[in-house]
């Protein structure tokens, strides 16, 4: 699958598309989300690992994991996509561990973000830029 | 630790040869005397391991002319650091005498005269010579190699890298990581890797669908009681640099975290020495350094940086052995009690004129040549200009390329790849097919002519940049910015992504790029498949044919600034 862009592109350095504007600040639709997730409540940080390619080999299917022991939920969010909402894993009390890998589409370079909602009702967050490029052309 | 900068021992009994000062093949002849190679092999042997470092050797079998870069900008917490430094900078950075040999090998001031007087670098019939003295001197030695070796020649094209398996196998290599190698398509890396005698190493190779690992990770070495592990990292950026589509199958990315696991488990172990052969770059290398713990030895390459120094971050250290051939890194390490204790180090210069030959090698090249030599020395053209091509810019050999791109593809703008591969030419060289190929080989060479508007091309070339200048190294992927011909432009490298890249202009006319207007697009090595076009060594041959000579204006149509 490609991005209808990427065909023109391709042909000058190829490769994957998108955007070449700068990182736009967190959008609207993920701090709502994000707000929606933990009632407002502030979100720490420590206690959760995110995983994810500083740069996507293929912006349609990029893998990331998250992992954030003594969590009962992570939210997980694209903050450029269109609609920023990845999905939430709940962990119930026989959970072995609290981790969850998928992989997501990103539209345009962006920070991925997870949030875990943790047993005593805290929120811990971490973010990830990554990046969606044409590609450069390597030594 | 004991540093000490063994690599200037050479220069001390060396006479300097000033620039500029009429060389004849006089001063060919006392440079040559001045330098031998009891000299730029002296070692002070030191400690009871030492490994011996080639990388990017990019299949330069022969000796080869190799401008260091002009301008090598590096950018947020790299800036002015090694190696980002060039020409008198380097020079009174690592102490080294102006027009002496470690000048001309290291830097690129006076180079065409430097050149006349020094002679090509590399050769791996030299660097078989050095390996063996080394070997011979040191029986605890791992001989290890970081890829880019596969690629580059004309041979290596025509045999798809059958040439330097054969090369490297005979000069003893104990394991290799990749890059260009990928470029050969998976099957044919499968086909090679299953007959080397040694592993082909990748700690962050995994498998694209099940984003498990692919490749072994390290292997362990057991040398003079000593547990050496070495683990393999490749280049990172595969599938967004160089066609995915030849490598389906395969997920790379820099996986600190992984590296990280990686080091625990052979800790885990209880190896004494961990070593890390990397062809990350050495700016990912740097943080990665400092990121990870327990790696001992960072074997950097891809970035095709030379420094007669280690770089210490940490209690880790970086060796950067340069490319094409020009030096080998000897450096001896001292293990105890399950740790390095102090190291030795020297980038070997490999003189062509100075190292004797290894016979064999010497032999296995020429044999492997054979089938070919009537194409490879067919003569195209000559040269009046130095043309060479590493830089953050232009260079010759890229203006050289774009001009044949804008006549042969009838374009207005032209785009060429920032490598960093392809060997120099000195003025008054002949052009050969072999040299056309040593600037352009590639297993995608297509030269496409399409169209795209101003935005676009604003686009890319931003893009482009981020890849270089972005402040995060785990954002950088190597290589240079992208060669424009037809086209000017600013660049401010400090700005971020969308903001560096103003003032496109149309060489020609002098107007201003419009956004919305189409130009017509000549280039080559895109990553799409099924691209279409002549092949770009066949574009160039064709171009220097009607020109016969080639003299180059110099190229002023980039302005930096930021840096």
């Amino acid at each position: 699958m490609k991005f209808s862009r990427r065909e023109a592109l391709g042909l000058a350095l190829g490769g994957v598309a998108v955007t070449m504007l700068p990182v736009p600040a967190l959008a609207a639709a993920a701090e709502d989300a994000i707000a929606a997730f933990t009632g407002g409540a502030a979100a720490g940080t420590g206690g959760i690992t995110l995983t994810a390619p500083e740069i996507a080999e293929n912006g349609n299917t990029v893998p990331v994991s998250v992992d954030a022991p003594g969590a009962v939920a992570i939210m997980l969010l694209a903050a450029g996509n269109p609609t920023p909402a990845v999905c939430t894993f709940n962990f119930g009390p026989a959970a072995g561990s609290q981790m969850a890998s998928t992989r997501i589409r990103l539209s345009k370079t962006q920070d991925v973000i997870a949030v875990a909602k943790m047993a005593d009702g805290s929120f811990v967050q971490a973010s990830s830029t990554v990046k969606v490029t044409i590609g450069g052309c390597g030594g | 630790m004991i540093s000490r900068r063994e690599f200037l021992q050479a220069s001390v009994a060396a006479s300097a040869i000033l620039a500029g000062s009429g060389m004849g093949n006089w001063a060919r002849v006392a440079a040559q005397q001045a330098l031998t190679q009891d000299q730029l092999l002296q070692f002070d042997a030191f400690g009871n391991v030492t490994l011996i470092h080639i990388t990017d050797i990019h299949a330069q079998l022969k000796p080869i002319w190799f401008r260091e870069p002009e301008i090598n900008l590096g950018v947020g917490a790299a800036k002015g650091l090694p190696p980002h430094v060039v020409g008198k900078d380097f020079i009174k950075m690592f102490n080294l005498t102006p027009g002496s040999p470690e000048a001309y090998a290291l830097t690129y001031e006076d180079f065409s005269i430097l050149g006349r007087a020094y002679g090509k670098m590399g050769g791996m019939d030299r660097v078989a010579t050095v390996v063996k003295a080394i070997r011979a001197e040191r029986p605890n030695s791992i001989l290890l190699d970081g890829g880019d070796t596969w690629h580059g020649s004309y041979t290596s094209l025509k045999t798809r890298g059958q040439d330097m398996v054969n090369v490297m196998n005979a000069l003893g290599v104990e394991a290799m990581t990749s890059h260009w190698e990928w470029t050969l398509g998976s099957d044919r890396v499968k086909e090679l890797v299953e007959a080397l005698p040694f592993p082909f190493l990748g700690a962050n190779i995994f498998d694209a669908e099940w984003d498990e690992p692919a490749f072994d990770p390290y292997k362990i070495f057991e040398t003079g009681g000593v547990r050496v592990a070495v683990i393999g990292q490749a280049f990172p950026y595969m599938p967004i640099a160089n066609p995915g589509w030849m490598f389906p199958e395969y997920s790379f990315g820099v996986r600190q975290e992984r590296m990280q696991a990686v080091v625990d488990e052979v800790r885990a172990e209880g190896v004494d020495l961990v070593v890390c052969l990397s062809h990350n770059g050495f700016d990912v290398d740097r943080k990665m350094a400092a990121g990870v713990t327990g790696i001992d030895v960072i074997l950097t390459g891809h970035t095709h940086d030379a420094l007669p120094e280690p770089v210490l971050v940490g209690e880790t250290i970086l060796i950067a052995s340069g490319s094409n051939g020009k030096f080998v890194s000897r450096v001896d390490l001292d293990v105890r009690e399950g740790r390095m204790m102090g190291f030795r180090h020297k980038l070997i210069p490999i003189f062509a004129d100075v190292i004797t030959p290894d016979p064999e090698m010497a032999a296995l090249i020429d044999g492997e040549r054979a089938p070919y030599k009537a194409d490879l020395e067919t003569v195209v053209g000559q040269t009046e200009s130095l043309l060479y091509r590493r830089g953050n810019f232009n260079g010759t050999w890229d203006d050289l390329i774009c001009e044949a791109l804008l006549s042969e593809r009838d374009a207005e703008i032209a785009m060429s790849p920032g490598v960093r591969w392809g060997p120099s030419l000195l003025p008054g060289d002949p052009i050969t097919r072999e040299d056309i190929h040593n600037a352009t080989s590639m297993t995608y060479g297509q030269a496409y002519r399409t169209e795209m508007t101003g935005a676009r091309i604003h686009e890319i070339l931003e893009d482009v940049a981020d890849n270089i200048f972005n402040t995060d190294p785990y954002y950088q992927q190597g290589g240079d910015m992208v060669r424009i011909g037809g086209m000017g432009y600013a660049i401010d490298v400090s700005k971020p992504i969308g903001s560096r890249v103003s003032n496109m202009t149309v060489l020609r006319s002098g107007e201003a790029i419009d956004p919305a207007r189409t130009y017509t697009v000549a280039g080559w090595a895109s990553v799409n498949e099924g691209t279409e076009g002549p092949q770009i060594w066949d574009v160039v041959e064709a171009h220097i044919r009607k020109i016969g000579t080639v003299r180059l204006q110099p190229n002023t149509s980039v302005v930096v600034s930021g840096a």
